[in-house]
Order: C-alpha cells, then structure tokens, then sequence
C-alpha cells in the first residue's frame, strides 16, 4: 500500500526540443528549466570553481547560490532561471570542455 | 525609464502578494516586484510553461488563487524583476532593477520588503558536488517542473521540510533511498501541542512519514550527514548519529544514492532591508538575525514596512496575514483608514505565527551540528575558502563578519555571501566566547544580486561619449 501515490504518469509536458550543451545534443521540453533539462540528461557537472577547479553544479535552484551559470549567446546565465529553447547552444564553465 | 507609483513591493510571496493586494483595495497604485516570472514566492511556486497538465497539490492549488487574485487586481505585477540597487528619495524610494537585460527604476511613495527566506546548510565534507541540492532548492524542482532530484535520493535536514521533499520524490515516481534528520521522534512528540492548532497539516505530515516507513524507505532520526564521497557527481553519502546537541559521534554509515538533497532550516534574506536602512537583531526563535520592526510591518524609516519571513521565520500560513497587516499600514502611512481591520487581522496572525514558530524550532540547528564542518571542509563555495583558512583569519584578529570579508573574501564571491555568512559569524563568534548576537552579518551592499556590466553600460556609442573641453594651455 502506498499512502503518496505515484503521479508521475498523470503529467503531460510540452513537447521534446533539442539544444546543445558543450556540442553534445541535449533533449528539453520547451520551456521549462534549463537546469533541469541538463540534470535529467545527466549533465550535473556545469562549471569548475574559479579558485580550486573543483566540479560544481546546480545548489540553491533558486537565483542565488550562482553555482548553476553556463554561457549562452556570450553571456553567463544562471541556468536554473534560464528556459529551454529549441536550438539553444549552452556552453559549460568547465576549464576544459 | 523611471515609473512612479503609490506602493511598490518587493516579494511576490504569500506576504508580499498580499500586501499588495489590500493596499491596492484601499486605491492605491502598487506595483508587486518579483524576480521569479509569476507570483507565489518559493513555497506557492507557478509550474513552468513545459507542464501543460498536472495534478494538483495544496501549494499548486493556494498559488494558483493567489494567482488568480492578483490577475483580478489592479496591482501591476512586475515580473523578473531583480531590485539590486535602493535609495532613499526626498518623496519616498527609488528602486534600481534589472529585468530582462535593462536596468529601469521605479520609484514609490511607500516601500513594503518581502524578501522571504532562503537556506541555510551546514557545510560537510563534499557539499559542493554536483548532485548536491538545497533541500528547499529541491522543491523548486518539484513545483516549478515536477522533476527529480536524481534516480536515487538521500534526503536530509530538519524540521518538516524533510518529509514533504521524501513524499514529493515519492509523489513524482523518484526513489527515496534514505531520510536523514537531526530532529528525533522525541523533538515532534514536544511539537505536537502547538501543531494541534493546524490537525489538517498535522495528518499530512502524519501520512508522509507513514508512507516512507511502509515504504521500507529508512528513516534516520537524530542523525546527519557527515561527508558526500564521488567526485564528479554523488556516489555515496555517509551520516552519522547526533548527541543532545546534535555533535555528530560514532562511526559514520553509508548510503548509495546519486543525488542528495540537504538543508538546515531557513534564514530570513534580510540584505534588502538593511539596504533600506534598517538595524538588524538577533532573534534565535526567528531564523537568526531579522530586521527590528513594530507593529503591522512598521519599522524605524517612515513608509519602509516589512513582512512575511525576512522579518523572521514563520511559514507561509503567518506570511499571508502578515504581508495583509503590512499591507494596510503602508496604506494607513499614505492616508487611507485601516486601523479597523487591522486590529480584526492581528489574533490569527498570533495563531498562525505560533505554529510558524514551532516549525521553526525544530528546523534550527543546534550548536553541535557545527562540528559536522571539518579542517579542509569548503565553507565559501564562491570562492573554495576552507573552514580552515577562514579560522585562520579569524584567529589571525578578524573579528567580524566584514573584517573576513575584506581580508580573505569570504562573503565577497558570486552569492553575495548568501551560503556562507551564518558559518562564519558562528566560528567567529565560537572563537571571540560563544555569543552569535555579538556578531551580526556583514554590511549590505548593492548589487543586491548580480548586475552584468553591458546592462549597466548600456547601447552607446563613441560619438555618445561626453569630450569635456580641453584645459587651458
């Protein structure tokens, strides 16, 4: 018996679009978020530490903790308050992509 | 651009979307600021624009007529808007923003401050790998995209928070590989006077914990996280039992998972307020360092009104009433009549605060939870300072928060200082004779939150650049 039950199979989301992360084809519903369409693909490694070059990624979720940034069309972006878009070309700020 | 009006509110919560919302019955002209792109603040979160169907939960359902209220309003909702920037005018406030790559200002007769809360976690050894989220951070997963964590989660932290972020991974078809809290049985039992107040949360905590133990899920209470081993991305989570004080001892457990979600209790984000001008006290009970202010929002400044948890933590039900009470005092600053119904608000305020803060006392941490942090552990992730640098500045004469700051940058990185503030004020404060109300956080400064330089900067030109006359030969 389960008290919570299992909803998964009752959301209906957007559509399936492609965008790039570092080159590599990454597959997003439009629309939602940028941070989340990279951790369900896998992608949690976004960025090394500027100081250390320690492995970083998405923390706070919330616009605060900047650990989320990537590169898009030249600018850093938080990627947890960034949207998915079909052909989007996300770099990481990894010291070696 | 500069837009003017009678009431502008930072917080697009339950406090500060309220606040709006009865100031603007009274007439008055209010714009609600908000750096999410819809109301509801964290915990009424809006699903993002990539679900198109999904069931409803009693956060989608309160936020959706919060929602549907303000649409209903005369209020103008402002959007992804970032207030990085407030200054004091001869006729009220001007607010700098940054929204969508411009930096307009609006400026108001009368300010409300709704900034909420945010985490606080108490650093271990490997929090800074990928696959390590904030416990509340995870439920902006769950309500803005109905996404997991991870395959396989240990969750961990304190207070209820724990066992809604358990049930949402469990609700959205996730594997909670392990509950892990520092709160023992014995601490809800105490609990359970002040929450009779709400039975209808009190039955669905009841039902979360019931599911994850027929669910087999282990429930470990009185202990934490010690260290998170993997170095790319989670691999295995070590915990560890917690004396009275919540010292960790014993050996140390293992748990494989690849994610781990793990918070400590939530701090009232008071920078914005400090900007405005208001003195900061030391209130335990409250999240730690809050914003002195009186009665229905009111504070030191004339037309400065605060609310909801950045005046200091009290949940989401108090924030509601609270940000209504604020509301109609900003409202009675710009003339209108609402002592009347502000007296009728005020006894469910204290009802619904009293809960709010039994909640909060469980989410706390206590002094031994510190201990958690070791030698080589990073405490400012900005900018990988290890606990042991930080205590080496301190022993060094750094004795302030401001003073760690400038000396090694700590609290100076990308965040602002946002996750690494509290450590250091309480290492500073174990270190100078044990007093954290002798150690407040540091100065605020603008930006309030990052400000890319061409949005400052702007389109121009060289022939836009001002050639001031040559000097005199």
């Amino acid at each position: 018996m389960r008290l919570t039950p299992d909803q998964s199979g009752l959301i209906r989301r957007a559509e399936k679009v492609t965008f790039t992360f570092d080159g590599a084809s990454v597959a997003g519903h439009a629309g939602e978020s940028l941070a989340v369409a990279l951790l369900r693909a896998g992608h949690l490694h976004l960025r090394d530490a500027p100081e250390d070059g320690a492995p970083r990624g998405a923390f706070c979720c919330m616009g605060l903790c900047q650990e989320c940034v990537v590169r898009i069309g030249g600018q850093v972006v938080e990627s947890c308050r960034s949207v998915v878009a079909s052909g989007l070309a996300v770099t990481s700020l990894k010291e070696q992509q | 651009m500069t837009e003017m009006c009678d009431i502008a509110v930072i917080g697009a919560g339950p406090a500060g979307a309220n606040a709006a919302l009865v100031a603007s019955r009274h007439g008055l002209t209010v714009t609600l600021l908000d750096e999410q792109p819809k109301p509801g603040g964290q915990v009424w979160r809006a699903k993002s624009a990539a679900i198109l169907d999904a069931p409803s939960t009693p956060e989608s359902v309160a936020g959706g007529q919060l929602r549907q209220h303000l649409q209903n309003s005369a209020v103008t909702h402002l959007g992804d808007s970032r207030v990085w920037q407030i200054e004091q005018s001869a006729d009220g406030w001007v607010l700098h923003l940054l929204r969508h790559g411009q930096v307009p200002s609006l400026r108001a007769r009368a300010l409300v401050i709704a900034t909420g809360a945010r985490e606080f976690v108490q650093p271990v050894p490997g929090w800074t790998t990928p696959g390590v989220l904030g416990l509340a951070g995870a439920t902006a997963l769950f309500k803005q995209e109905l996404a997991l964590p991870g395959k396989r989660t240990v969750v961990s932290g304190t207070g209820p928070l724990v066992f809604f972020v358990a049930a949402e991974i469990r609700r959205l078809g996730g594997e909670v590989a392990a509950v892990i809290t520092p709160n023992s049985r014995g601490d809800w039992l105490r609990a359970l006077p002040a929450m009779a107040r709400r039975p209808d949360l009190l039955m669905r905590g009841a039902r979360w914990v019931a599911d994850l133990m027929l669910a087999g899920v282990p429930v470990h209470w009185r202990h934490a996280v010690s260290e998170v081993e993997g170095n790319n991305n989670v691999k295995t989570v070590r915990f560890r039992k917690l004396g009275a004080d919540w010292s960790p001892k014993a050996e140390a457990r293992s748990v494989e998972a690849d994610s781990l979600c793990l918070g400590n209790g939530l701090i009232p984000a008071v920078e914005t307020a400090q900007l405005a001008g208001l003195a900061l006290e030391h209130r335990p009970a409250l999240g730690g360092w809050v914003p002195k202010r009186g009665a229905d929002g009111e504070t030191a400044v004339p037309g400065l009104f605060l609310c909801g948890d950045g005046a200091g933590i009290r949940g989401a039900a108090s924030a509601e009433i609270d940000g209504q009470l604020a509301g109609l005092g900003a409202a009675q600053h710009l003339g209108a009549e609402t002592a009347a119904e502000r007296a009728r608000l005020r006894p469910s305020y204290t009802r619904a605060a009293r809960f709010g803060m039994a909640m909060t006392a469980l989410s706390i941490p206590r002094k031994g939870l510190a201990k958690l942090t070791r030698d080589d552990t990073i405490v400012c992730r900005c900018e990988s300072l290890t606990y042991g640098a930080i205590a080496a500045e301190i022993a060094g004469g750094a004795a302030s928060t401001n003073a760690v700051k400038s000396g090694l940058r700590a609290g100076m990185g990308a965040c602002g200082g946002k996750f690494c503030q509290s450590t250091v004020a309480r290492m500073i404060a174990q270190a100078e004779g044990g007093n954290e109300a002798d150690v407040p956080p540091p100065t605020a400064r603008p930006p309030l939150r990052p400000v890319p330089v061409a949005a400052l900067a702007g389109d121009f030109d060289y022939s836009d650049l001002p050639i001031p006359k040559p000097a005199p030969l």
